[in-house]
Protein backbone atom coordinates (compact mmCIF):
# COMPACT_ATOMS: atom_id res chain seq x y z
CA UNK A 1 0.00 0.00 0.00
CA UNK A 2 2.61 2.58 0.78
CA UNK A 3 4.48 1.73 -3.22
CA UNK A 4 0.98 2.62 -4.05
CA UNK A 5 0.77 5.97 -1.95
CA UNK A 6 3.94 6.85 -2.74
CA UNK A 7 3.48 7.22 -6.83
CA UNK A 8 0.03 8.69 -6.02
CA UNK A 9 1.71 11.38 -4.46
CA UNK A 10 4.80 11.02 -6.83
CA UNK A 11 1.90 12.18 -9.68
CA UNK A 12 0.34 14.61 -8.05
CA UNK A 13 4.08 16.36 -6.94
CA UNK A 14 4.51 15.81 -10.71
CA UNK A 15 1.87 18.12 -11.76
CA UNK A 16 1.98 20.76 -8.69
CA UNK A 17 5.67 21.44 -9.83
CA UNK A 18 4.62 22.55 -12.67
CA UNK A 19 1.49 24.22 -11.88
CA UNK A 20 1.49 27.30 -14.13
CA UNK A 21 1.17 24.52 -17.00
CA UNK A 22 -1.28 22.15 -15.66
CA UNK A 23 -3.63 24.08 -13.29
CA UNK A 24 -3.51 27.86 -14.14
CA UNK A 25 -2.99 27.79 -17.87
CA UNK A 26 -6.46 25.77 -18.17
CA UNK A 27 -8.38 27.84 -15.80
CA UNK A 28 -7.12 30.72 -17.58
CA UNK A 29 -8.50 29.25 -21.33
CA UNK A 30 -11.83 27.96 -19.72
CA UNK A 31 -12.12 31.97 -18.16
CA UNK A 32 -11.69 33.21 -21.84
CA UNK A 33 -14.18 31.38 -23.12
CA UNK A 34 -16.70 32.00 -21.12
CA UNK A 35 -15.61 36.12 -21.31
CA UNK A 36 -16.19 35.66 -24.80
CA UNK A 37 -19.00 33.22 -25.50
CA UNK A 38 -21.09 34.94 -22.52
CA UNK A 39 -20.52 38.37 -23.51
CA UNK A 40 -21.54 37.40 -27.23
CA UNK A 41 -24.01 34.72 -26.41
CA UNK A 42 -25.59 36.04 -23.25
CA UNK A 43 -28.79 38.33 -24.41
CA UNK A 44 -29.32 35.67 -27.84
CA UNK A 45 -29.75 32.28 -26.11
CA UNK A 46 -31.67 31.13 -22.71
CA UNK A 47 -30.81 27.39 -22.62
CA UNK A 48 -33.60 26.13 -19.63
CA UNK A 49 -36.11 28.89 -18.12
CA UNK A 50 -34.81 31.02 -15.36
CA UNK A 51 -30.96 30.22 -16.59
CA UNK A 52 -28.85 32.53 -18.45
CA UNK A 53 -26.51 31.83 -21.06
CA UNK A 54 -23.33 32.47 -18.58
CA UNK A 55 -24.63 30.33 -15.57
CA UNK A 56 -25.19 27.95 -18.01
CA UNK A 57 -22.35 27.71 -19.44
CA UNK A 58 -19.81 27.67 -16.49
CA UNK A 59 -20.62 24.14 -15.14
CA UNK A 60 -19.91 22.86 -18.37
CA UNK A 61 -16.73 25.22 -18.74
CA UNK A 62 -15.83 23.30 -15.00
CA UNK A 63 -16.79 19.51 -16.04
CA UNK A 64 -14.86 20.27 -19.81
CA UNK A 65 -11.87 21.49 -17.37
CA UNK A 66 -12.13 18.47 -15.33
CA UNK A 67 -11.92 15.63 -18.25
CA UNK A 68 -9.77 17.37 -20.46
CA UNK A 69 -6.90 18.11 -17.20
CA UNK A 70 -7.91 14.22 -16.07
CA UNK A 71 -7.07 13.02 -19.72
CA UNK A 72 -3.89 15.33 -19.61
CA UNK A 73 -2.18 14.21 -16.33
CA UNK A 74 -1.93 10.52 -16.88
CA UNK A 75 -1.70 10.49 -20.61
CA UNK A 76 1.73 12.61 -20.62
CA UNK A 77 2.75 11.39 -17.18
CA UNK A 78 3.51 8.12 -18.89
CA UNK A 79 4.17 9.06 -22.57
CA UNK A 80 7.14 11.46 -20.74
CA UNK A 81 8.29 8.47 -18.55
CA UNK A 82 8.68 6.46 -21.78
CA UNK A 83 10.21 8.37 -23.41
CA UNK A 84 12.87 9.83 -21.21
CA UNK A 85 12.69 6.19 -20.00
CA UNK A 86 12.56 6.35 -16.24
CA UNK A 87 9.19 4.48 -16.52
CA UNK A 88 11.54 1.74 -15.06
CA UNK A 89 11.51 3.21 -11.87
CA UNK A 90 8.07 2.26 -11.71
CA UNK A 91 8.18 -0.94 -13.30
CA UNK A 92 11.31 -2.13 -10.76
CA UNK A 93 9.76 -1.39 -7.38
CA UNK A 94 6.82 -4.25 -6.03
CA UNK A 95 4.18 -1.96 -7.49
CA UNK A 96 1.20 -4.24 -8.53
CA UNK A 97 -0.61 -3.29 -11.49
CA UNK A 98 -3.87 -2.57 -9.98
CA UNK A 99 -1.85 -0.18 -7.47
CA UNK A 100 -0.57 1.43 -10.39
CA UNK A 101 -3.52 2.25 -12.47
CA UNK A 102 -5.38 3.27 -9.07
CA UNK A 103 -2.54 5.84 -8.95
CA UNK A 104 -2.08 7.46 -12.39
CA UNK A 105 -6.30 7.63 -12.38
CA UNK A 106 -6.51 9.06 -8.61
CA UNK A 107 -3.64 11.79 -9.46
CA UNK A 108 -5.83 12.40 -12.74
CA UNK A 109 -9.29 13.12 -11.00
CA UNK A 110 -7.20 15.17 -8.48
CA UNK A 111 -5.54 17.45 -11.08
CA UNK A 112 -9.08 17.69 -12.74
CA UNK A 113 -10.42 18.74 -9.65
CA UNK A 114 -7.92 21.20 -9.31
CA UNK A 115 -8.42 22.38 -12.67
CA UNK A 116 -12.40 22.46 -12.03
CA UNK A 117 -12.19 23.71 -9.01
CA UNK A 118 -9.88 26.98 -10.70
CA UNK A 119 -12.68 27.57 -13.30
CA UNK A 120 -15.50 27.53 -10.74
CA UNK A 121 -13.81 30.06 -8.63
CA UNK A 122 -12.95 32.25 -11.26
CA UNK A 123 -16.39 32.02 -12.95
CA UNK A 124 -18.40 33.22 -9.72
CA UNK A 125 -18.03 36.90 -10.00
CA UNK A 126 -19.86 36.19 -13.92
CA UNK A 127 -22.56 34.16 -12.89
CA UNK A 128 -24.66 33.56 -10.70
CA UNK A 129 -25.11 30.02 -9.59
CA UNK A 130 -27.06 27.16 -6.89
CA UNK A 131 -26.06 24.34 -6.20
CA UNK A 132 -29.13 22.37 -6.77
CA UNK A 133 -27.86 18.67 -6.16
CA UNK A 134 -24.32 19.17 -5.22
CA UNK A 135 -24.19 15.01 -4.68
CA UNK A 136 -24.40 14.52 -8.46
CA UNK A 137 -21.57 17.21 -9.05
CA UNK A 138 -19.50 14.86 -6.95
CA UNK A 139 -20.93 11.68 -8.67
CA UNK A 140 -20.02 12.84 -12.27
CA UNK A 141 -16.48 14.76 -11.16
CA UNK A 142 -15.28 11.85 -10.12
CA UNK A 143 -16.77 9.23 -12.66
CA UNK A 144 -16.10 11.49 -15.49
CA UNK A 145 -12.56 12.51 -14.21
CA UNK A 146 -11.71 8.48 -13.62
CA UNK A 147 -13.13 7.87 -17.51
CA UNK A 148 -10.60 10.38 -18.58
CA UNK A 149 -7.93 9.64 -16.26
CA UNK A 150 -8.11 6.02 -17.67
CA UNK A 151 -8.35 6.84 -21.10
CA UNK A 152 -5.59 8.94 -20.67
CA UNK A 153 -3.37 5.94 -19.72
CA UNK A 154 -4.75 3.73 -22.00
CA UNK A 155 -3.45 6.64 -24.44
CA UNK A 156 0.16 7.09 -22.20
CA UNK A 157 0.72 3.96 -23.08
CA UNK A 158 -0.63 3.20 -26.16
CA UNK A 159 1.66 6.13 -27.69
CA UNK A 160 5.27 5.51 -28.74
CA UNK A 161 5.58 9.38 -29.58
CA UNK A 162 4.33 12.68 -28.74
CA UNK A 163 2.76 13.01 -31.94
CA UNK A 164 0.66 9.96 -31.87
CA UNK A 165 -0.62 11.30 -28.27
CA UNK A 166 -1.08 14.72 -29.88
CA UNK A 167 -3.59 12.93 -32.24
CA UNK A 168 -5.49 11.40 -29.64
CA UNK A 169 -6.10 14.22 -27.83
CA UNK A 170 -6.40 16.91 -30.66
CA UNK A 171 -8.70 14.17 -33.09
CA UNK A 172 -10.44 12.34 -30.09
CA UNK A 173 -11.13 14.08 -26.78
CA UNK A 174 -11.22 17.67 -27.82
CA UNK A 175 -13.77 17.57 -30.44
CA UNK A 176 -15.96 14.94 -28.46
CA UNK A 177 -15.86 17.26 -25.38
CA UNK A 178 -16.56 20.12 -27.85
CA UNK A 179 -19.23 18.52 -29.06
CA UNK A 180 -20.69 17.36 -25.82
CA UNK A 181 -23.24 20.31 -24.87
CA UNK A 182 -20.41 22.56 -23.04
CA UNK A 183 -21.86 25.82 -25.14
CA UNK A 184 -25.19 24.99 -25.84
CA UNK A 185 -28.06 22.68 -25.25
CA UNK A 186 -28.72 19.87 -27.44
CA UNK A 187 -31.92 20.73 -28.12
CA UNK A 188 -31.32 23.51 -29.46
CA UNK A 189 -29.75 21.33 -32.59
CA UNK A 190 -31.43 19.20 -35.04
CA UNK A 191 -32.82 16.15 -34.53
CA UNK A 192 -30.72 14.41 -36.06
CA UNK A 193 -27.56 15.69 -33.67
CA UNK A 194 -29.74 15.32 -30.97
CA UNK A 195 -29.56 11.28 -31.66
CA UNK A 196 -25.99 11.31 -32.99
CA UNK A 197 -25.30 13.51 -29.20
CA UNK A 198 -26.04 10.62 -27.60
CA UNK A 199 -23.67 8.08 -28.66
CA UNK A 200 -21.16 10.97 -27.02
CA UNK A 201 -20.37 9.56 -23.78
CA UNK A 202 -18.99 13.08 -22.87
CA UNK A 203 -22.29 14.57 -23.68
CA UNK A 204 -23.82 12.75 -20.40
CA UNK A 205 -21.24 14.35 -18.35
CA UNK A 206 -21.84 17.98 -18.93
CA UNK A 207 -25.20 17.00 -19.17
CA UNK A 208 -25.25 15.50 -15.76
CA UNK A 209 -23.18 17.77 -14.12
CA UNK A 210 -25.09 20.42 -15.17
CA UNK A 211 -27.86 18.92 -13.61
CA UNK A 212 -26.22 19.16 -10.02
CA UNK A 213 -25.93 22.76 -10.86
CA UNK A 214 -29.53 23.55 -11.87
CA UNK A 215 -31.58 20.75 -11.15
CA UNK A 216 -32.26 20.50 -14.97
CA UNK A 217 -30.74 18.48 -17.65
CA UNK A 218 -31.62 16.96 -21.49
CA UNK A 219 -31.65 13.76 -19.94
CA UNK A 220 -32.29 12.19 -16.70
CA UNK A 221 -29.00 12.37 -14.54
CA UNK A 222 -29.68 8.54 -13.28
CA UNK A 223 -29.17 7.38 -17.59
CA UNK A 224 -26.62 9.97 -17.61
CA UNK A 225 -24.23 8.41 -14.29
CA UNK A 226 -25.25 4.93 -15.57
CA UNK A 227 -24.03 5.54 -19.13
CA UNK A 228 -21.14 7.24 -17.41
CA UNK A 229 -20.37 4.45 -15.25
CA UNK A 230 -20.55 1.36 -17.68
CA UNK A 231 -18.24 3.13 -20.21
CA UNK A 232 -16.00 3.66 -17.12
CA UNK A 233 -16.11 0.02 -16.30
CA UNK A 234 -15.46 -1.43 -19.93
CA UNK A 235 -12.15 1.12 -20.19
CA UNK A 236 -11.01 0.17 -16.62
CA UNK A 237 -11.34 -3.74 -17.63
CA UNK A 238 -9.51 -2.60 -20.76
CA UNK A 239 -6.76 -1.09 -18.95
CA UNK A 240 -5.99 -3.32 -16.30
CA UNK A 241 -5.69 -5.90 -18.82
CA UNK A 242 -3.05 -4.11 -20.57
CA UNK A 243 -1.60 -3.50 -17.29
CA UNK A 244 -1.72 -7.04 -16.53
CA UNK A 245 0.14 -7.98 -19.64
CA UNK A 246 2.73 -5.66 -19.29
CA UNK A 247 1.28 -4.13 -22.82
CA UNK A 248 4.18 -1.75 -23.82
CA UNK A 249 5.67 -1.41 -20.57
CA UNK A 250 7.44 -5.09 -19.83
CA UNK A 251 8.81 -6.76 -22.92
CA UNK B 1 21.50 -21.85 1.35
CA UNK B 2 19.36 -20.42 -1.01
CA UNK B 3 20.99 -18.72 -4.36
CA UNK B 4 20.98 -15.27 -4.31
CA UNK B 5 19.77 -15.98 -8.08
CA UNK B 6 18.33 -18.97 -9.46
CA UNK B 7 17.74 -18.98 -13.81
CA UNK B 8 16.99 -21.97 -15.23
CA UNK B 9 16.06 -22.75 -18.67
CA UNK B 10 15.10 -19.32 -19.57
CA UNK B 11 14.47 -18.74 -23.45
CA UNK B 12 13.32 -15.27 -24.68
CA UNK B 13 12.78 -14.52 -28.21
CA UNK B 14 12.03 -10.97 -29.90
CA UNK B 15 10.24 -11.74 -33.25
CA UNK B 16 12.86 -13.06 -35.02
CA UNK B 17 16.03 -12.57 -32.45
CA UNK B 18 16.44 -15.16 -29.72
CA UNK B 19 17.54 -13.09 -27.52
CA UNK B 20 17.92 -15.57 -24.48
CA UNK B 21 18.32 -19.29 -25.84
CA UNK B 22 17.49 -21.55 -22.67
CA UNK B 23 19.80 -19.60 -20.13
CA UNK B 24 20.50 -21.75 -16.85
CA UNK B 25 22.69 -20.18 -13.60
CA UNK B 26 22.78 -19.77 -10.15
CA UNK B 27 24.61 -16.91 -8.37
CA UNK B 28 25.60 -18.13 -4.38
CA UNK B 29 24.80 -15.17 -1.89
CA UNK B 30 27.46 -13.32 -1.02
CA UNK B 31 28.81 -13.44 -4.85
CA UNK B 32 30.39 -10.70 -6.62
CA UNK B 33 29.47 -11.88 -10.36
CA UNK B 34 30.60 -10.87 -13.75
CA UNK B 35 28.16 -11.72 -16.61
CA UNK B 36 30.20 -10.66 -19.89
CA UNK B 37 29.19 -10.98 -23.47
CA UNK B 38 29.38 -8.96 -26.47
CA UNK B 39 27.00 -6.40 -27.47
CA UNK B 40 23.52 -7.87 -28.27
CA UNK B 41 24.28 -11.92 -26.18
CA UNK B 42 21.48 -11.29 -23.85
CA UNK B 43 22.90 -9.75 -20.83
CA UNK B 44 20.58 -6.71 -20.37
CA UNK B 45 17.40 -9.45 -21.59
CA UNK B 46 18.59 -10.87 -18.80
CA UNK B 47 18.71 -8.73 -16.06
CA UNK B 48 15.39 -7.47 -17.86
CA UNK B 49 13.72 -10.82 -16.95
CA UNK B 50 15.27 -10.87 -13.22
CA UNK B 51 13.86 -7.17 -12.91
CA UNK B 52 10.13 -8.25 -14.29
CA UNK B 53 10.90 -5.46 -16.81
CA UNK B 54 10.82 -8.70 -19.60
CA UNK B 55 9.14 -11.86 -19.39
CA UNK B 56 10.66 -14.86 -20.47
CA UNK B 57 8.97 -17.13 -23.19
CA UNK B 58 9.91 -20.15 -20.54
CA UNK B 59 12.09 -21.14 -18.19
CA UNK B 60 11.95 -19.39 -13.94
CA UNK B 61 13.87 -16.67 -12.50
CA UNK B 62 14.21 -16.58 -9.03
CA UNK B 63 15.79 -13.54 -6.16
CA UNK B 64 16.63 -15.12 -3.12
CA UNK B 65 14.14 -17.99 -3.89
CA UNK B 66 11.04 -15.97 -4.69
CA UNK B 67 9.88 -16.73 -8.59
CA UNK B 68 9.93 -13.18 -10.05
CA UNK B 69 6.69 -13.69 -11.67
CA UNK B 70 4.29 -15.21 -8.97
CA UNK B 71 5.86 -13.82 -5.74
CA UNK B 72 6.97 -10.81 -7.59
CA UNK B 73 6.78 -8.36 -4.40
CA UNK B 74 8.92 -10.85 -2.67
CA UNK B 75 11.64 -11.12 -5.55
CA UNK B 76 11.73 -6.96 -6.60
CA UNK B 77 12.32 -6.03 -2.85
CA UNK B 78 15.57 -8.47 -2.57
CA UNK B 79 16.49 -6.53 -6.25
CA UNK B 80 18.36 -3.76 -6.69
CA UNK B 81 18.91 -2.62 -10.48
CA UNK B 82 21.49 0.21 -11.52
CA UNK B 83 19.99 0.03 -15.59
CA UNK B 84 21.99 0.83 -18.43
CA UNK B 85 20.64 3.44 -19.86
CA UNK B 86 20.89 7.42 -18.28
CA UNK B 87 17.44 7.84 -17.24
CA UNK B 88 16.31 10.35 -14.33
CA UNK B 89 13.36 12.13 -13.58
CA UNK B 90 13.22 15.70 -14.53
CA UNK B 91 10.77 16.88 -11.78
CA UNK B 92 12.74 15.99 -8.68
CA UNK B 93 15.92 16.75 -6.65
CA UNK B 94 17.99 13.99 -5.91
CA UNK B 95 17.06 13.85 -2.01
CA UNK B 96 13.00 13.76 -3.46
CA UNK B 97 13.98 11.00 -5.75
CA UNK B 98 15.28 9.17 -3.11
CA UNK B 99 12.53 9.29 -0.76
CA UNK B 100 10.07 8.84 -3.79
CA UNK B 101 12.08 5.72 -4.45
CA UNK B 102 11.92 5.10 -1.30
CA UNK B 103 8.28 4.82 -0.93
CA UNK B 104 8.08 3.04 -3.76
CA UNK B 105 9.57 -0.31 -1.88
CA UNK B 106 7.24 0.45 1.07
CA UNK B 107 9.84 2.47 3.36
CA UNK B 108 9.16 5.58 4.67
CA UNK B 109 11.83 7.92 6.82
CA UNK B 110 14.60 6.44 5.01
CA UNK B 111 17.06 9.63 5.34
CA UNK B 112 19.24 7.93 7.36
CA UNK B 113 20.44 5.91 4.62
CA UNK B 114 19.77 8.24 2.20
CA UNK B 115 22.32 10.54 3.86
CA UNK B 116 24.73 7.15 3.65
CA UNK B 117 24.32 6.48 0.34
CA UNK B 118 24.62 9.79 -0.47
CA UNK B 119 27.70 10.61 1.48
CA UNK B 120 29.42 7.23 -0.04
CA UNK B 121 28.49 8.43 -3.59
CA UNK B 122 29.83 11.34 -2.88
CA UNK B 123 26.56 13.04 -3.61
CA UNK B 124 25.88 15.08 -0.42
CA UNK B 125 26.24 18.22 -1.66
CA UNK B 126 23.91 17.71 -4.75
CA UNK B 127 21.11 16.19 -3.12
CA UNK B 128 18.66 19.38 -2.85
CA UNK B 129 19.87 19.72 -6.50
CA UNK B 130 17.35 19.07 -9.46
CA UNK B 131 18.55 15.76 -11.54
CA UNK B 132 18.68 17.68 -14.81
CA UNK B 133 21.65 19.56 -13.00
CA UNK B 134 23.97 16.91 -12.22
CA UNK B 135 26.87 16.01 -14.70
CA UNK B 136 26.76 12.67 -16.47
CA UNK B 137 28.90 11.02 -13.61
CA UNK B 138 26.67 12.38 -11.26
CA UNK B 139 23.77 11.01 -12.55
CA UNK B 140 24.94 7.79 -13.49
CA UNK B 141 25.70 7.57 -9.31
CA UNK B 142 22.21 8.79 -8.52
CA UNK B 143 21.05 5.57 -10.16
CA UNK B 144 23.34 3.48 -8.24
CA UNK B 145 21.77 5.46 -5.38
CA UNK B 146 18.21 4.76 -6.45
CA UNK B 147 18.87 0.93 -7.01
CA UNK B 148 19.88 0.94 -3.19
CA UNK B 149 17.25 2.63 -0.76
CA UNK B 150 15.82 -0.53 -0.28
CA UNK B 151 19.20 -2.16 0.89
CA UNK B 152 18.34 -4.79 -1.62
CA UNK B 153 20.22 -8.35 -1.00
CA UNK B 154 21.30 -8.43 -4.56
CA UNK B 155 22.57 -5.55 -6.41
CA UNK B 156 22.59 -5.66 -10.45
CA UNK B 157 24.50 -3.38 -12.14
CA UNK B 158 24.34 -2.89 -15.90
CA UNK B 159 27.21 -1.47 -17.19
CA UNK B 160 27.61 0.97 -14.47
CA UNK B 161 30.82 2.93 -15.03
CA UNK B 162 29.92 3.62 -18.65
CA UNK B 163 30.93 7.29 -19.29
CA UNK B 164 32.38 7.48 -16.06
CA UNK B 165 35.73 9.30 -15.16
CA UNK B 166 38.42 7.30 -14.00
CA UNK B 167 38.16 8.74 -10.40
CA UNK B 168 35.02 8.13 -10.11
CA UNK B 169 34.90 4.77 -11.05
CA UNK B 170 37.14 4.24 -8.34
CA UNK B 171 35.07 5.39 -5.67
CA UNK B 172 32.46 4.07 -7.14
CA UNK B 173 33.89 0.51 -7.06
CA UNK B 174 35.28 0.93 -3.82
CA UNK B 175 31.61 1.39 -2.51
CA UNK B 176 30.27 -1.55 -4.46
CA UNK B 177 32.94 -3.73 -3.00
CA UNK B 178 32.13 -2.79 0.89
CA UNK B 179 28.53 -3.54 -0.23
CA UNK B 180 29.62 -6.83 -1.11
CA UNK B 181 32.14 -7.22 1.91
CA UNK B 182 28.66 -6.55 3.90
CA UNK B 183 26.97 -9.42 2.49
CA UNK B 184 25.34 -7.90 -0.68
CA UNK B 185 25.53 -10.16 -3.57
CA UNK B 186 26.61 -8.37 -6.84
CA UNK B 187 26.16 -9.26 -10.34
CA UNK B 188 28.06 -7.01 -12.63
CA UNK B 189 27.81 -6.41 -16.51
CA UNK B 190 30.34 -4.28 -18.01
CA UNK B 191 32.62 -4.14 -20.89
CA UNK B 192 35.74 -3.06 -18.95
CA UNK B 193 36.93 -6.72 -18.68
CA UNK B 194 39.87 -5.84 -16.46
CA UNK B 195 37.19 -4.37 -14.21
CA UNK B 196 35.46 -7.67 -14.23
CA UNK B 197 38.77 -9.78 -13.91
CA UNK B 198 39.40 -7.62 -10.66
CA UNK B 199 35.88 -7.54 -8.69
CA UNK B 200 34.37 -11.01 -9.87
CA UNK B 201 34.97 -13.83 -8.27
CA UNK B 202 33.19 -15.93 -10.83
CA UNK B 203 32.11 -14.83 -14.28
CA UNK B 204 29.67 -16.02 -17.15
CA UNK B 205 30.36 -15.40 -20.34
CA UNK B 206 26.92 -15.19 -22.59
CA UNK B 207 26.92 -15.36 -26.58
CA UNK B 208 23.83 -15.37 -28.76
CA UNK B 209 21.37 -15.77 -25.69
CA UNK B 210 23.69 -18.76 -24.42
CA UNK B 211 26.22 -19.24 -21.47
CA UNK B 212 29.35 -20.67 -23.29
CA UNK B 213 31.62 -20.06 -20.04
CA UNK B 214 31.03 -20.23 -16.31
CA UNK B 215 33.87 -20.58 -14.19
CA UNK B 216 35.65 -19.00 -11.49
CA UNK B 217 37.67 -15.89 -12.48
CA UNK B 218 40.93 -17.58 -11.65
CA UNK B 219 40.06 -21.00 -13.40
CA UNK B 220 38.94 -19.20 -16.61
CA UNK B 221 42.52 -16.85 -17.05
CA UNK B 222 44.45 -20.53 -15.73
CA UNK B 223 42.23 -22.04 -18.74
CA UNK B 224 42.14 -19.38 -21.53
CA UNK B 225 44.54 -17.52 -20.98
CA UNK B 226 48.64 -16.88 -21.24
CA UNK B 227 51.39 -14.95 -20.45
CA UNK B 228 52.78 -13.57 -23.59
CA UNK B 229 55.99 -11.82 -25.02
CA UNK B 230 54.96 -8.99 -27.83
CA UNK B 231 57.67 -8.37 -29.96
CA UNK B 232 58.68 -6.17 -32.08
CA UNK B 233 60.42 -7.41 -35.33
CA UNK B 234 63.34 -5.89 -37.72
CA UNK B 235 61.20 -7.99 -40.22
CA UNK B 236 58.22 -10.18 -40.41
CA UNK B 237 59.61 -13.81 -39.39
CA UNK B 238 58.44 -17.75 -40.02
CA UNK B 239 58.50 -19.78 -36.97
CA UNK B 240 58.74 -23.34 -37.57
CA UNK B 241 57.06 -26.07 -35.10
CA UNK B 242 56.88 -26.25 -32.04
CA UNK B 243 57.61 -22.47 -31.56
CA UNK B 244 54.85 -21.84 -34.27
CA UNK B 245 52.20 -23.32 -31.93
CA UNK B 246 53.24 -20.39 -29.26
CA UNK B 247 52.01 -18.11 -31.84
CA UNK B 248 49.12 -16.03 -30.08
CA UNK B 249 48.93 -13.09 -32.91
CA UNK B 250 51.17 -12.16 -35.94
CA UNK B 251 50.25 -8.86 -37.88
CA UNK B 252 53.25 -7.50 -40.09
CA UNK B 253 56.54 -7.16 -37.65
CA UNK B 254 54.43 -7.05 -34.67
CA UNK B 255 54.33 -11.03 -33.30
CA UNK B 256 52.83 -11.98 -29.41
CA UNK B 257 53.93 -15.60 -28.37
CA UNK B 258 52.30 -17.32 -25.10
CA UNK B 259 54.28 -18.66 -22.63
CA UNK B 260 53.11 -20.62 -19.22
CA UNK B 261 56.07 -20.37 -17.67
CA UNK B 262 59.04 -17.61 -17.59
CA UNK B 263 61.66 -20.23 -17.81
CA UNK B 264 59.76 -20.78 -21.54
CA UNK B 265 61.62 -16.82 -22.45
CA UNK B 266 64.66 -18.47 -23.31
CA UNK B 267 63.55 -20.76 -25.03
CA UNK B 268 61.79 -18.99 -27.70
CA UNK B 269 63.90 -16.31 -27.86
CA UNK B 270 66.40 -19.21 -28.53
CA UNK B 271 64.05 -20.40 -31.61
CA UNK B 272 63.17 -16.70 -32.87
CA UNK B 273 67.00 -16.41 -33.16
CA UNK B 274 67.32 -19.47 -34.97
CA UNK B 275 64.50 -18.50 -37.20
CA UNK B 276 66.26 -15.56 -37.90
CA UNK B 277 64.46 -13.05 -35.96
CA UNK B 278 65.74 -9.86 -34.93
CA UNK B 279 64.09 -8.26 -31.78
CA UNK B 280 63.58 -4.41 -32.12
CA UNK B 281 61.84 -4.05 -29.06
CA UNK B 282 59.82 -6.58 -26.15
CA UNK B 283 57.13 -6.53 -23.65
CA UNK B 284 55.91 -9.21 -21.24
CA UNK B 285 52.26 -9.40 -21.19
CA UNK B 286 49.92 -11.19 -17.62
CA UNK B 287 47.24 -13.36 -18.85
CA UNK B 288 43.91 -11.49 -19.05
CA UNK B 289 40.61 -11.42 -18.88
CA UNK B 290 40.35 -9.60 -22.69
CA UNK B 291 42.41 -12.87 -24.06
CA UNK B 292 39.51 -15.29 -22.19
CA UNK B 293 37.14 -13.42 -23.58
CA UNK B 294 38.41 -13.32 -27.23
CA UNK B 295 39.81 -17.09 -26.52
CA UNK B 296 35.91 -17.89 -25.65
CA UNK B 297 33.78 -15.92 -28.51
CA UNK B 298 36.18 -17.24 -30.75
CA UNK B 299 35.34 -21.24 -30.32
CA UNK B 300 31.90 -20.60 -29.92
Amino acid sequence: MEGFKTLLYKECLRFWKVGFQTVLSPVLTAVLYLLIFGHVLENHVQPYPGVSYTAFLVPGLVMMTVLQNAFANSSSSLIQSKITGNIVFVLLPPISYQEFYAAYVIASVLRGIACGVGVLLVSLPFASLSLAEPGWVLAFTLTGGAFLGTLGVIAGIWADKFDQLAAFQNFLIMPLTMLSGVFYSIHSLPVFWQGVSHFNPFFFMIDGFRYGFFGVSDVSPWTSIGVVAVCFVVLAVITLQMLARGYKLRA
Amino acid sequence: MIPALRIAGVTKRFRSLQALAGVDLEVVQGEFFGLLGPNGAGKTTLISSLAGLARPDSGTLEVMGHDVIKDYRAARLALGVVPQELVFDPFFSVREMLRIQSGYFGIRNNDDWIDEILHHLDLTGKAGANMRMLSGGMKRRALVAQALVHRPPVIVLDEPTAGVDVELRHGLWQFIRKLNQDGHTIVLTTHYLEEAESLCGRIAMLKAGRVVALDTTANLLQRFATHTLKLQLAAPVSLPPPFSARIVSQAGTELVLGFDHYDDVGHLLAGLRAAGGEITDMALGKPDMEQVFVGIMNQN
